[in-house]
């Protein structure tokens, strides 16, 4: 890039230290930039200010003991989370579900996946300077959360799933109110365009920023959205069905541009992919059935290991476990999708604009708890 | 009011107008105090909050708490901060924000001083405030203010061509600089007609140099955290924030003078209602305007912000000069 100043006046480079207290990085994340007059020469990402250890402290609990630490992983879907270790316990025990509690499970990650989604587009919107969007997202999330509250007696770190299970089973009318909501969210989706995705400056701002191919993704293991934007039609959900998922009818919206703008679209569609998803989730949900199955009263998976992955709203989490046949695991290991996402941030913020720096790091969608964990 | 400007000094003149100027700064006070609670309502409504309501009825006491807090806290300076320029440039923010207003026609009769070249008085003072933004983000010796300041002047001075220019159209029009002059030129159809291109360009540029939303890139809060004035707190952050919206208040009354007819009533039939209520309503009318975008609208990026000003807006403000001369030259048969 040519500077502007070639006529011999020196400009010198400049280190300017982002967060941990900033108010876009979502978190106590940290960037150190040096930058020279608005352009980013070099960016480093400074993460561990919000580490807690969990997989180190999970060496030392049972296994239901595990599951509300994984609450505290992403904090945005739990649920996710919380299904995620269930599933690795289940597949190295070879427990089976039974349908209800599966059904209440994909209900409840789904509708997780949808808050989870609205907390992004609200936040992302702040960034880049829009403050009403995310009164309207936070809005809709509200009713979600109020389900959830119902549903497990929590706003935000549920624990509500167990290995070989649900703990508990949907209260009378929730399954109405759910289906109540997910009409509304449908009618009140286009509105959300209409507000943002329209709109000129939005659109200029983001469209053709924070651009990488199909190779950079896989080359950075980007999984989610992330690897999506380009081109990569990868959907765990889709590609290696777990739990019931393989009995719904649902698309997997792919982009070709890789920037910020077709990352923001492929959000919302799979909002709207999620609500179909609930549609016949819950127009066939059992009425009748255990939501609990038969699981010994001691955890003990048998000795060996196993690695389960699942869809998160942010990629692809996986859990891996080594059993030595003790009612603890041996070793406790996540793959953290908005870890993962995070690395390509260094190679996108080189040699762009300060104002994108916020877009960029705002469209890849960490969650500072899951990157340090 | 203004022909004792013309008589001798005595001391009933100078008290008399002493008592109007205080009065004035009073009576923008009382505004900017319920404007913030007037902007905090209508965007918490347009944003599904209820706004401030609890203290005082309605909440509408608010504001006043809030600068009392300001006022009350503890004057802090920054270390390594550059102390007088740090202490002089919430002034040099302030005082010309206030100035302007004294050119200003609000009737027919209230205006302090009906100068011959009222529009570049306006122009000239205005420009003052971008050297206490950046005399700020200099003198507070932090990075971020640096960078805000730096934007923040580069921006107004950027918007400030267009802004000029597409008031040159007026001019023409009205062959003068006097803004009792130009709202006198209304009578038959309001400028915002005749000069609706101007009119575009102004508000878009206005509000850039009011650093308001979609423009609020001095200020950025999820970028550079606060922009120039990140380091100020207590009553100089207060002096900002009032410069902000005194400005605003020159502002949209420049804006009703120039474009909208002053206090020039909409049709002649209702000349019952008082012009002072005229200046009022279409001046309500802008600051509602400036609310609602700003709770609408995401903001610009900063290489977006410049090539927009020179490459869309001064092209449209140039081309708009040159058709109002064509159109008036026509008109006086040269062509």
């Amino acid at each position: 890039m040519p500077t502007p100043f070639s006529t011999g006046i020196r400009t010198e480079e400049m280190v300017l230290n982002i967060g941990p207290q900033h108010p876009s990085t979502h978190g106590v994340f940290r960037l150190v930039v040096k930058i020279d007059g608005e352009t980013i020469k070099e960016a480093v990402p400074v993460m561990g200010y919000l580490h807690r250890g969990t997989e180190k402290l999970a060496e030392n609990l049972t296994y239901t003991q595990i599951i509300p630490y994984t609450d505290r992983i992403d904090y945005l879907s739990s649920m996710t989370n919380n299904y995620v270790l269930c599933h690795a316990v289940e597949t190295l025990m070879g427990l089976s579900i039974p349908e209800k509690a599966e059904f209440l499970r994909v209900i409840v990650m789904e509708m997780n996946r949808i808050a989870s989604h609205l907390v992004w587009w609200g936040t992302y919107l702040l960034d880049i300077g829009a403050i009403g969007p995310f009164l309207y997202a936070f809005r809709d999330r509200e009713t979600i959360i109020n389900l959830f509250n119902e549903l497990s007696g929590a706003r935000l770190t549920y624990n509500y799933m167990r290995i070989g299970g649900v703990k508990w089973d949907a209260p009378p009318g929730w399954i109405e109110k759910a289906k109540e909501f997910v009409q509304y969210l449908k009618s009140e989706l286009p509105n959300y365009h209409v507000l943002v995705s329209g709109n000129e400056i939005f659109q200029s701002r983001i469209t053709g920023i924070g651009t990488y191919s199909r190779q950079d993704a896989l080359d950075h293991s980007l999984s989610g959205v992330m690897l999506r934007c380009t081109g990569e039609n990868w959907d765990i959900r889709k590609n290696e069905p777990y739990s019931i998922y393989d009995r719904f009818e649902f698309d997997v919206p792919v982009a070709t541009e890789g920037d910020c703008l077709s990352r923001y679209h492929l959000r919302l569609q799979e909002i709207e992919q999620s609500i179909r998803i609930l549609e016949q989730a819950l127009d066939q949900f059992p009425e009748e059935g255990e939501v609990m199955g038969k699981v010994p009263k001691v955890i003990r998976p048998p000795v060996g290991e196993v690695y389960v992955r699942i869809e998160a709203p942010r990629g692809e989490l996986g859990v891996y476990i080594a059993s030595q046949g003790k009612d603890k695991p041996w070793r406790f290991k996540l793959r953290r999708p908005s870890f993962v996402n995070l690395q390509i941030l260094p190679k996108l913020l080189e040699g762009v604009n300060m104002s994108n720096m916020v877009a960029i790091l705002g469209s890849i969608d960490i969650v500072v708890g899951e990157v340090d964990a | 009011m203004s022909s004792w400007l013309e008589q001798a000094p005595s001391l009933t003149n100078v008290l008399h107008y002493s008592l109007a100027a205080v009065a004035l700064l009073l009576v923008v006070l009382g505004f900017v105090t319920y404007a913030i609670y007037f902007e905090r309502k209508v965007i918490g409504w347009m944003q599904l909050r209820p706004g401030p309501n609890r203290v005082g009825p309605l909440g509408l006491l608010q504001t006043i708490s809030d600068v009392t807090k300001l006022l009350l806290k503890e004057d802090t300076r920054p270390k390594h901060a550059d102390k007088a320029l740090f202490t002089l440039a919430p002034i040099l923010a302030y005082s010309p924000a206030f100035a302007v207003l004294a050119v200003m026609p609000f009737t027919d009769t209230i205006q302090f001083a009906d100068l011959g070249v009222g529009v570049l008085y306006y122009i000239a003072l205005s420009s003052i405030t971008v050297m206490g933004v950046i005399t700020a983000g200099w003198a507070s010796n932090n990075k971020y203010s640096l960078i805000g300041g730096m934007r923040s002047a580069a921006q107004m001075i950027s918007y400030e061509v267009p802004l000029v220019m597409s008031v040159v159209g007026i001019i023409l029009m009205t062959g003068s600089l006097n803004l009792k002059d130009i709202v006198y030129a209304q009578q038959d159809v309001w400028n915002i007609v005749p000069q609706f291109l101007g009119f575009i360009v102004f508000l878009i540029a206005a509000q850039a140099e009011l650093n308001r939303s979609p423009f609020d890139l001095p200020e950025a809060e999820s970028e550079l955290v606060a922009g120039y004035h990140v380091e100020y707190s207590g009553f100089r952050f207060a002096m900002f924030m009032l410069a902000e919206y005194v400005y605003m208040f020159g502002m949209g009354t420049l804006i009703v003078v120039l474009f909208l007819g002053g206090w020039l009533p909409i049709h002649p039939s209702l000349d019952f209602i008082p012009p002072i209520i005229w200046f009022i309503i279409k001046f309500m009318f802008y600051v509602f305007l400036q609310f609602w975008l700003r709770a609408t609208m995401p903001r610009f990026r900063a290489d977006q912000l410049m090539g927009f000003a020179w490459k869309v807006l001064l092209p449209v403000a140039l081309f708009n000069i040159m058709l109002t001369a064509f159109v008036i030259t026509y008109q006086n048969g040269f062509m």
